[in-house]
């Protein structure tokens, strides 16, 4: 009697063990499943264009208009490429010596509380960024910055952009390089300090080298951040398609390009193509740089070994 | 300047930037808490009032639409997303996959979760253009799902790896299958994995990138799982552009609204992280 139910407790056990590993199994594919998915669309997708114009000419084009039939992405290009450089060198500084006062200098509470103000600001949604930035950036910028460098602005455009991307990536670079950081053992600083170097010699020459592949990353992984940003350059960068010839002009962006035209001329299949070739680019380009910063931090692993 | 003075500079200069992003933070939550609130003050019933017939104009009504849309679009999709990314999660531990087919799917899973928001809200559209439906409720919840999912399955990937193994090798040791096994080594790692699941649910109900194309951006409340809505993101989005004084002004009553939800998630998040830390072996006593 007893060894009956035994049995029989084993085998609904081994039942669930079973049907249990099924659905775990097909969970496992789903990502890949997902990924091959999402190409395979977008590739699909942009086709239609692709068969009709030559990709170079589209990339080196200037003149976007999508009801003349002419794509020409090179001022959306253009203009991604200086919000992501210009927002970069604002924000790698700033997040590279944050991320050394949490992790070297601050200590007790004050460190709990600066790193958990981090999380906050990375938690944020980005919108809230922009709003926010409409009414202190923006005249900030059209008032104060371009009058300053003698030029008229007013406020929407590439530089004011940056800034705020700036801010939105900054928190998220600070905790993967804290996280690098801290991973290091005591005894390299120990060493080093025992050795005769100040803290700054420390921090210099060992620490950030020993970090260095992880902090790299960091900084790519933004990178990658700020290049498929929407919401903020879809508020802030005035939208007007065009190659921009200062900081302040307006511009566009490869995602607000999709954002401003979406809307109206979903109905026309081959600018439908085009807007979907777009995220195909931006899908590429953050690939690239993921699989950049992959290939780059176990390089630099090996060289900067400790 | 000698090494010392170096030094002082260096230290000087690590606190006044560290200084900077926390002045940077105050501004922000500063400004929404306060735009924000002066408007809520003044007419706490927009919030849960529905948008009148020229909402989109002169903000007539209030934004209760996207209220409800945020919590009916984010809600069922962080259900979704949770169960998919807890199950992947399962599966990436080397008790059910090779190590090598681990290191594949997380490298998928690492490009997904890079992969830009606005790149799954055209990759759902075009979803839907393909079966022909139209922008609704249920394409936001489908897009806020897939823009979970990863970041949720590497919280809880983390999770269960920092699982202690002793874990694993008694409950093993008892004779357990590996569906029990990986059950009890979920509730070990649970305070990583609650807070996974509720960093997932911020970023979701945060995002607007997901949902501009996919959810319909209506004016109107959301009446059928099949029919148009929108979510407070959205609706912060587009009515910081409008003309009329009084639909700005919504703008920033939603985002004080949003600010609260998230801030207070991060909070309840670190409350059930610390209760939950009582499965874990070695951890707090509640």
């Amino acid at each position: 009697m007893v060894e009956s139910t035994d049995t029989s407790g084993l085998r609904r056990r081994l039942r669930i063990e079973r049907l249990s590993e099924l659905w775990l199994r097909l969970a496992g594919y789903f990502a890949i499943a997902l990924f091959v998915l999402i190409v395979f669309t977008l590739v699909h997708r942009s086709l239609p264009l692709l068969s009709e114009y030559s990709v170079v000419q589209m990339l080196t084009s200037t003149d976007w208009d999508p009801s003349q039939n002419s794509f020409g992405f090179l001022p959306a290009i253009v203009g991604t490429v200086y919000v992501a450089v210009l927002s970069m060198l604002m924000g790698t500084p700033i997040a590279l010596l944050t991320a050394i006062y949490i992790a070297e200098y601050a200590e007790g509470r004050t460190k709990t509380l600066v790193s958990s103000f981090i999380d906050v600001l990375a938690a944020i949604p980005s919108v809230i960024f922009g709003l926010v930035a409409l009414v202190v950036v923006v005249p900030l910028v059209g008032n104060y910055l371009a009058p300053a460098v003698g030029s008229s602005a007013t406020g929407l455009g590439i530089l004011t952009v940056s800034l705020v991307m700036a801010i939105v990536v900054t928190p998220f670079m600070i905790s993967l390089s804290v996280e690098s950081l801290e991973a290091l053992p005591d005894e390299l600083r120990e060493t080093s300090l025992g050795v005769g170097a100040t803290k700054w010699e420390t921090i210099r020459s060992v620490l950030l080298r020993a970090a260095g592949p992880g902090i790299f990353s960091a900084v790519l992984l933004g990178f990658g951040r700020v290049f498929g940003a929407t919401i903020v350059p879809a508020m802030l960068i005035g939208g007007q398609t065009q190659i921009p010839d200062s900081l302040f002009a307006t511009g566009q962006t490869l995602p607000t390009l999709i954002v401003s035209d979406f809307g109206e001329l979903m109905s026309i299949p081959i600018t439908q193509s085009a807007l979907i070739f777009v995220g195909l680019m931006l899908v590429v380009v953050v690939w690239l740089f993921n699989f950049g910063a992959m290939v780059l931090q176990r390089r630099l692993r090996r060289r900067w070994q400790y | 300047m000698d090494r010392y003075a170096k030094q002082r500079a260096f230290g000087v200069l690590a606190r006044a930037a560290a200084g900077l992003v926390v002045f940077v933070m105050a501004v922000v939550i500063g400004v929404t808490i306060f735009r924000g609130g002066r408007v809520l003050l003044a007419d706490p019933s927009i919030v849960i009032s529905p948008p009148g017939s020229r909402y989109a104009l002169e903000g007539t009504g209030g934004f209760f639409h996207a209220v409800l849309g945020s919590a009916l679009i984010v809600g069922p999709a962080t259900v979704v997303s949770m169960v998919l990314a807890l199950s992947t999660a399962t599966y990436l531990q080397s008790d059910y996959s090779s190590e090598r087919f681990s290191d594949a799917v997380n490298m998928f899973l690492n490009v997904l979760w890079a992969t830009p928001p606005i790149v799954y809200g055209v990759f759902v559209l075009t979803i839907v253009i393909a079966v022909g439906a139209r922008t609704s409720l249920f394409f936001g919840i489908i897009a806020i799902s897939v823009f979970q999912y990863p970041i949720m399955t590497r919280y809880i990937d983390e999770a269960l790896r920092s699982a202690p193994d002793t874990v694993r090798e008694s409950t093993y040791g008892l004779g357990a299958t590996r569906f029990e096994t990986a059950k009890m080594t979920a509730r070990a790692a649970l305070p990583g994995i609650v807070a996974g699941i509720i960093m997932g649910f911020a970023r979701g109900i945060g995002d607007a990138a997901t949902v501009l194309f996919t959810a319909g951006r209506s004016t109107n409340m959301p009446n059928g799982l099949f029919e148009p809505a929108t979510t407070l993101p959205v609706l912060i989005f587009d009515n910081s552009m409008s003309f009329n004084e009084e639909v700005r002004a919504h703008a920033y009553a939603a985002s004080f609204v949003l600010i609260v939800v998230v801030l207070g998630l991060i909070v309840v998040s670190r409350l059930l992280a610390g209760r939950f830390a009582q499965y874990v072996p070695g951890g707090r006593h509640a």
